[in-house]
């Protein structure tokens, strides 16, 4: 057997045998990414707020009274003021962010697991069914938004799951879009080429080759997806067609506080204050995630 | 392991290849006519084991298709390929020779390879080199552990050292090193033959002259058989035992290298050496030997597809199609300038009788 | 060209029907009986049944689309059950409002984000660069339903220069480009414009930022071009897409304006919306919403088209 030399001849500086997969690569310049960073710490802290609002919030978030309706940020015992009922805001913002969290996340996530499904398929298998699906799936893409979730959603009728419902239809087709034209591409690579070459059948090659490359871009969109979620649920709330009072949302809170902004303006303003800065941190995050995952190459 | 655990029959050509045809309808729309391209046009010719047969032409001669089509990655639309004797298809009843049945597409699988031209896009980044190369194995059933073993094997047996290259992601290598690479996982199926779809033109030139002798290397050790597919006349020149020349989907000359290099027959694969740049000042080119560009694949010329361009070209060449037939033992070409009889002034007077 | 446009007003003709497909379903996604909006629950079968038949809901789903598409498409989308003016009427008189309040807000939204974008690009990688980058970011992330908020509190509740809500004097009938009602256009359109500026600068500073890197660029500036004429040569390259995408934009503000049109009572289509939902106005809402998704489709139609018809690439493929 012939010794061949490799490439350039001479000896090889030793290298690790062990290196990095991708993914290690992507959070090593994931780390070092500071607004990216800033911003993770940002939302776990709200979060780990909201997971633990009983054990966080000072006092009752139901608990109001008439005599202490709207008072001024900074009033002791009151760190940021109370609403129209008397309620402590600080307690009414930590335990809004359960439900305001998870409508604008969990839509997001159902429509991922959908739209990446239908996207997936529809990409690898192509032809006709490909055609099917999405023109169905244009279909939806001839509505703004906002208008289609609240048509959906003023449609079911006002409710959490209502919106969260309406939310997640909302999200499905930009996913499965996605997903389609990452899958389109990725089939097309010599790599899928060379697996049919060995032989292997459809679901292997999905599992191997075509999942571990598709669900990346897919899930950085999704990220991308989830601030808009939020202020459309937030929103949807507002309009009185997502949760109900009396329970404690930011949606819901900035339109009962409407009135307010004549009497107590900046009380007024927290909860809407909250979704902005869960939703710039979110977008900066995905972001910076895109970066991380964009330098390969 | 052995690459002669099949029967390899003697008296057969490894591969046959019969009026192998693919069309690919365009559609119609604003911009573009409807039509058809005629990829590859009724091609036919035989690959014995152990040769290495180059496959020269232009872009969009159907070098590439004929490839694919070969390794069923794309279905005919006519035409039959037979390995070892056994016709590849679905259908088993049909057979050639009293050989047992036909190859199912697993089976030839096993037996025919491909190394593709972009080194970095025929390797999944993320997978590492090891696994991207027991794939294949595992496929077809070989135990995880087997397979690897398998891949380092072949790791080695390409110049590249399995501890240090075996985890590695294909980011991490040259463009030689992954060319090393896709060349183990063609061999990992331990295949009787090898397309090699412009595998080493992407490299640089010295380390394509270092692939290029791995695979002469490869190829005696495990006694393969080579198609090789390029569009450099001098690569070409030194891996091949005997060169088809391509036009259009058609094949216009085949034969022997040192007969084609030296003294081809058609009047394309003349322009087309005669294109090679030479170092001998002497030996400079003045005038280019083709005029215009290649016709259109969507409409062929009537009769010899490459009169348009030929600058013997006469009546007969557009009424009809030169066919591909012999002139001596092993060459075969497709000009009425070198058929008896044919009608064109420069063709041989007709030998004795019927 | 002409072939194409046929081509692709072919291909609008099944999605507007699909559309209007979903936008007539979409009032039979809610459980119970379409009618119980505006029957009292103790009210006789007879009764039910004769109001059944007056609103057409006794026929068969698909024959009462048919219906309702035909009645549509010559201009009678029903009428209100709220307020028993006819529904075209209704939405005529609203959009127009949108309209004005959606073009004002992509007209800021635009030129804001051009002149952002533009600046950026050429300082491409500075720090200028960097804080609009960061501006364009805030734009798309703020839920302008609060900002609209803000807005009035700093420029209505405290300093009073401008109107907290409504169109201006005269109601939601008349509107006219005087001082009266410009002032009261003011915050909604800049409340409403601020996510097409967010939009609008990230694509107008791509696309400079690329345009500049180009390296024919560089040989123009090599051959003696002056500032002044590579950027002409930059706006001519960007505009066909900035302005497509400012087209777009256009179309989802007309159909998303609902929540800034709520903040500031605006009597647009998408207050109108607001109404018919929580009045379960059934034909008020399935026109409206009809009315705005064809705008949607008929504008990206639009935007399609011209853009092909800039682009001399695909003119003259």
């Amino acid at each position: 057997m012939s010794a061949v030399t490799i490439d350039g001849g001479g000896p090889v500086v030793e290298a690790p045998t062990k290196t990095q997969g991708y993914w290690t690569g992507v959070a090593r310049r994931l780390r070092r990414d500071k607004v990216a960073m800033a911003c993770a710490l940002v939302l776990l802290l709200i979060l780990l707020a909201a997971i633990f609002a009983p054990l966080v919030a000072p006092v009752d978030p139901a608990k109001g009274s008439i005599l202490k309706r709207l008072m001024p940020i900074g009033t002791p015992g009151h760190l940021l003021g109370t609403d129209e009922l008397g309620r402590d805001m600080l307690s009414r913002l930590i335990f809004g962010g359960r439900l305001s969290l998870m409508m604008g996340i969990a839509p997001v996530f159902f429509a991922l697991l959908i739209g990446s499904l239908l996207g997936i398929v529809s990409g690898f298998v192509g032809g006709r069914v490909n055609t099917a699906i999405m023109r169905t799936v244009d279909v939806f893409f001839a509505f703004p938004s906002v208008l289609l979730a609240v048509a959906i959603s003023g449609a079911l009728g006002a409710g959490i799951a209502n919106a969260m419902l309406a939310l997640t239809i909302v999200f499905i087709p930009p996913i499965a879009r996605v997903a389609e034209s990452v899958t389109t591409q990725v089939r097309s690579l010599d790599y899928v080429e060379a697996a049919r070459a060995s032989g292997a059948g459809g679901w292997t090659i999905i599992r191997v080759h075509i999942l571990g490359n598709v669900l990346g871009p897919i899930f950085v969109y999704a990220t991308s997806l989830v601030s808009v979620s939020m202020i459309l649920a937030a929103g949807l709330s507002f309009l009185g067609l997502g949760t109900k009072p009396p329970e404690a949302e930011w949606g819901l809170m900035l339109n009962t506080l409407r009135t307010a902004i004549y009497t107590q303006p900046w009380v007024a303003a927290l909860p809407g204050l909250m979704i902005f800065a869960v939703s710039i941190s979110f977008n900066l995050l995905s972001d910076g995630l895109r970066s991380a995952m964009d330098v390969q190459r | 392991m052995s690459s002669a655990d099949l029967s390899t029959r003697a008296d057969v050509p490894l591969l046959q290849v019969r009026e192998l045809v693919k069309r690919f309808p365009l559609k119609g729309g604003m911009f573009q006519r409807g039509g058809v391209v005629h990829a590859v046009d009724g091609v036919s010719f035989a690959v014995e084991a152990g040769e290495t047969l180059g496959i020269v032409g232009e872009s969009g001669c159907g070098k590439s298709t004929t490839a694919r089509l070969l390794m069923h990655l794309i279905s005919p639309d006519d035409g039959r390929v037979l390995l070892e004797g056994r016709e590849v298809g679905p259908s088993r009843a049909r057979n050639e020779g009293g050989t047992p049945g036909g190859l199912t597409l697993n089976e030839l699988r096993r037996r025919m390879q491909m190394v593709f031209q972009d080194s970095f896009a025929s390797l999944n980044p993320r997978l590492t080199i090891e696994t991207s190369i027991a794939f294949g194995p595992g496929v077809h059933g070989t135990p995880e552990r087997e397979a690897n073993a398998r891949a380092q094997d072949l790791l080695r047996k390409v110049g590249l050292d399995p501890a240090r290259f075996a985890g590695r992601y294909p980011h991490e290598l040259s463009g030689g090193q992954r060319q090393r690479v896709n060349i183990a996982r063609a061999l990992a199926l331990e295949p009787k033959i090898v397309i090699l779809d412009e595998a080493v033109s992407a490299l640089d030139k010295s380390v394509e002259a270092q692939v290029l002798n791995l695979l002469l290397d490869l190829k005696a050790d495990f006694g393969l058989t080579y198609v090789f597919i390029s569009h450099d006349l001098n690569v070409v020149q030194y891996v091949s035992d005997r060169v088809m020349v391509m036009y259009l989907g058609k094949i216009v000359e085949i034969g022997p290298v040192g007969r084609i290099y030296a003294d081809a027959a058609h009047p394309y694969t003349r322009a087309l050496l005669s294109a090679m740049p030479t170092m001998d000042p002497a030996h400079r080119t003045a005038a280019p030997p083709l005029a215009g560009d290649p016709p259109n694949p969507i409409d062929p010329p009537s009769g010899c597809r490459f009169r348009t361009r030929c600058p013997f070209a006469e009546e007969v060449c557009a009424a009809r199609e030169p066919p591909l037939t012999a002139t001596e033992a092993g060459h075969r070409v497709a000009c009425h300038m070198a058929h008896a009889g044919s009608g064109h002034s420069k063709a041989p007077p007709l030998a004795a009788a019927a | 060209m002409f072939a194409y446009l046929l081509k692709r007003l072919g291909l609008v003709v099944p999605i507007a029907l699909a559309v209007s497909a979903v936008c007539f379903s979409l009032v039979y996604l809610a459980p119970g009986d379409p009618l119980s909006a505006i029957v009292p629950s103790d009210a006789s079968q007879e009764l039910i049944e004769t109001l059944k038949k007056e609103y057409g809901l006794d026929k068969p789903i698909p024959v009462q689309y048919a219906i309702w598409l035909g009645r549509a498409s010559v201009g009678d989308l029903g009428t209100s059950i709220a307020t028993g003016r006819p529904v075209a009427s209704e939405i005529g008189k609203a959009i127009g409002n949108t309209l004005v309040l959606a073009f004002a807000a992509t007209l800021v939204g635009f030129t804001l984000g051009a002149v952002f974008g533009t600046i950026a690009g050429y300082f491409n990688g500075s720090w200028v660069d960097k804080a609009v980058s960061a501006l364009s970011v805030a734009g798309v992330s703020v839920p302008h339903y609060w900002l609209g908020m803000v807005l009035v509190i700093v420029f209505s509740v405290i300093l009073g220069w401008l109107p907290a809500m409504g169109a201006g004097p005269g109601g939601s009938g008349e509107w006219r480009w005087d001082a009266e009602h410009l002032k009261h256009i003011i915050l909604p359109a800049i409340t409403l414009s601020v996510i097409p500026t967010g939009i609008i600068t990230r694509t107008v500073r791509a696309l400079v930022a690329d345009v500049l890197s180009k390296e024919f660029v560089t040989a123009l500036v090599a051959k003696g071009l002056s500032q002044a004429a590579v950027f002409f040569h930059v706006v001519k390259n960007v505009a066909p897409t900035a302005l497509a995408v400012m087209g777009v934009q256009l179309g989802y503000l007309m159909g998303g304006s609902i929540l800034v049109e709520t903040v500031f009572s605006w009597p647009g289509t998408g207050f109108l919306l607001n109404t018919a939902i929580f009045q379960r106005d059934i034909p008020l809402l399935q026109g409206t919403i009809l009315v705005l998704a064809m705008f949607f489709v008929a504008l990206n139609l639009i935007v399609d088209i011209v853009q092909t018809g800039l682009d001399p690439r695909i003119r003259r493929a």
